[in-house]
């Protein structure tokens, strides 16, 4: 027990809700709160992956879960990431529930023919009989020195399947209640989390409730360009929007959330009424999902654009370790103002 | 019992013989892999299971979806792509699927199948039970062809299910070539069973051309495992008479290994064990060849899907629930 802080303790309750407070945790509680409420309440969820048990999760997400629901619920597997994902979409089209882990998503790549040639393929091939309510989650993304086989983002390739939903919770929010929604949908689903996010903190409100796959989220109202990005690059987009701000530049702020399906609509809107639009995604700009939104605002709101659609992507090397050679190769703040400023300047 | 063999060897050797000639007319296209000569195995094993088990097979599959039980008009209004088939046009020869017989399809990459059929058994598991309710205790059988133990998904899954106790039969069809590859040629260890064994999975070596050996070493094998002790295998020696597939020159065999292997031919050997004279096997090779010509004349009478529907079934649809273990039992 703890001693609740003196300053909550002489505040007068007000109503219910407030007295509980809006919970502050970090996306790393928030998705193991998700974790938790799934094993709870249906029998037929576990998790299953390198680590979630004795370690408690290599990024210590599942930590106490093993505890909590024992090792059948909470499986450490060997590192074979193709059978335990393939064992996942066994155990799905069996009836079960799984939630797989994969530690990054470069490990991913082992289980490639399992995720793209069984579970995004199978209810199609077979006439629709062997649906995959699968959940596969893995760590994204650079920014912490961890070089060339720890560091890629690789979400853009896994949106290029069909019969995959893949989602990037960027908030606190989406942490916690994208993972109930993953579990609702009969489809595979593909959770990218962004590996610089597990200590971002914040709070939860009480009102706070599950969450669509589908829908993008417009984090700011702006005039002037839209900013289209999602995971790891939101805080960056939304940082520079306020350093934009104060140069007299209005930017809308885009979290896509969802990288298949996109969000066409929420995109499009927008699109149409800034004129300007700018994608911001720490992938590799030759053939990634930035090249595919760019596409689809060019087919969609070609007449609307006032200018070119601008890019800020990760730079096409492999991701150095090297501290400095590592920022300079990740989309940053000044990277995107400088780009923003460009791409209103001309046209202002 | 043994006859029931025998009919269920001489429908898919038929079957498939008709499906050659019917690739001869177009109107199956695409790759088909025929099982002929390997016939006792399929209904050796999967004559020995209950309707709970669960099966997942390989791109040459149309054996066992028919000693499976899966209806030969589906199979193959399936191989003519034909909304009728059993995955409605969408698979076809390599991909047979019928999931309310627990069929889980043709798997068409090599190795690909085993770690689903781990899954499968994840449900036998006490929680899996738990989660899914009360039925009778459930066997998977994983059929691949020995070029899958050249991949590293053999060894992950054989490990894994020996790992967890899990209830899967690994039923390696050895006939000897990995499309035109020799296992001699791939493999430093050519003892399969020893292989196996290395994980701790209790495994037999079985003359895949006798369907008497087959059904006894399968039972054995499927008892063991369903009584919750984990996975076994068994390597079953056979040999497909046939090419690869329809494009297969067969310049890396010999005609006379091809001519010993067919002395072996599994359907005259349990013919001549259980002694049936010449009418009796007239008589069933009349009533197979009718079912055949009733699924021939199924097939062609088919109807196509219309192309509206080609992206149906890349997600779910919403209103259609999907079957689960707990939902549909044949």
């Amino acid at each position: 027990m703890t001693s609740p802080p003196s300053s909550t303790a002489t505040s007068p309750p007000t109503t219910a809700a407030n007295a509980a407070g809006p919970s502050v945790l970090t996306y790393r509680e928030a998705i193991r709160e998700a974790l938790r409420e799934a094993l709870e309440a249906d029998p037929r969820v576990f998790l299953m992956g390198e680590d979630v048990g004795a370690y408690g999760g290599c990024f210590a997400v599942s930590l106490g879960l093993l505890e909590e629901f024992g090792p059948e619920r909470v499986r450490d597997t060997p590192l074979s990431e193709s059978a335990f994902v393939g064992a996942g979409i066994g155990a799905a089209m069996a009836g079960l529930r799984p939630i797989v882990e994969i530690m990054t998503v470069n490990f991913s790549l082992l289980a490639l023919d399992q995720i793209l040639n069984n579970a995004a393929t199978l209810l199609h091939m077979s006439g629709g009989q062997c649906a995959v309510p699968l959940v596969i989650r893995m760590a994204t993304g650079a920014g912490r020195q961890l070089a060339a086989q720890h560091s890629h983002s690789l979400e853009g390739w896994y949106a290029h399947i069909p019969g995959l939903r893949v989602v990037t919770p960027a908030s606190i929010a989406d942490a916690r209640w994208m993972l109930p929604a993953a579990l609702a949908s009969p489809d595979p689903v593909l959770i990218f989390e962004h590996g610089g996010l597990y200590n971002l903190s914040g709070t939860l409100s009480q009102g706070d409730g599950p969450v669509d796959l589908d829908t993008a989220s417009v984090l700011r109202a702006g005039e002037d360009l839209t900013l289209l990005t999602y995971g790891g690059s939101v805080a960056k987009a939304s940082s520079a929007a306020e350093t934009l701000a104060a140069l007299g530049v209005s930017a809308e702020v885009i979290d896509l959330r969802s990288l298949r399906p996109l969000d066409d609509a929420t995109i499009l809107a927008s699109v149409r009424r800034t004129h300007r639009a700018m994608v911001v995604d720490e992938g590799w700009r030759s053939g990634g999902i930035s090249a595919e939104i760019s596409a689809r605002i060019t087919e969609g709101a070609f007449y609307d654009l006032d200018a070119p659609v601008s890019r800020v992507c990760g730079a096409e090397v492999p991701v150095p370790y090297a501290r400095h050679l590592e920022e300079a190769a990740l989309p940053q703040v000044a990277d995107i103002v400088t780009a923003a400023q460009a791409l209103v300047g001309g046209h202002g | 019992m043994s006859e029931k063999h025998l009919r269920t060897m001489v429908m898919i050797r038929r079957f498939e013989e008709r499906c050659a000639e019917l690739y001869a007319a177009q109107k199956i296209r695409g790759f088909v892999h025929l099982y002929v000569g390997e016939e006792a195995v399929a209904t050796g094993v999967i004559g020995t299971l209950e309707h709970q088990d669960a099966i997942v097979s390989t791109y040459r599959e149309h054996g066992h979806a028919l000693a499976r039980g899966v209806p030969a008009t589906a199979v193959m209004a399936e191989m003519f792509g034909k909304a009728e088939g059993c995955s409605h046009g969408r698979g076809g020869s390599m991909h047979l699927f019928d999931v309310s017989r627990r069929f889980y399809g043709g798997n068409a990459i090599v190795g690909g199948g085993l770690p689903p059929a781990v899954g499968l058994a994840l449900a036998e598991t006490p929680f899996g039970r738990a989660a899914l309710g009360e039925r009778p205790a459930a066997v998977v059988v994983c059929f691949f062809g020995e070029g899958a133990v050249a991949e590293g998904e053999f060894h992950e899954s054989l490990n894994l299910a020996a790992l967890w106790k899990l209830p899967v039969l690994f039923c390696c069809e050895n006939n000897l070539y990995a499309m035109g590859t020799a296992l001699r040629r791939s493999e430093a260890e050519t003892d399969l069973a020893l292989k196996a064994s290395s994980y701790h999975v209790p495994a037999w070596t079985v003359d895949g051309m006798d369907v008497e050996a087959v059904a006894v070493a399968a039972r054995a094998a499927v008892t063991m495992v369903r009584a919750g002790g984990g996975p076994a295998f068994l390597e079953l020696r056979t040999y497909r008479f046939r090419a690869h597939s329809m494009y297969d020159p067969e310049r890396y065999r010999t005609k006379d290994e091809v001519a010993r292997w067919r002395e072996l031919d599994p359907i005259p050997r349990h013919i001549a064990h259980l002694g049936l004279d010449d009418a009796a096997v007239a008589a069933l090779e009349a009533d197979v060849a009718s079912e055949i010509d009733e699924a021939v004349a199924f097939a062609e009478a088919g109807t196509l899907e219309p192309v509206e529907q080609l992206t149906r079934w890349v997600l779910s649809d919403p209103a259609t629930p999907f079957a689960t273990i707990t939902g549909t039992q044949p």
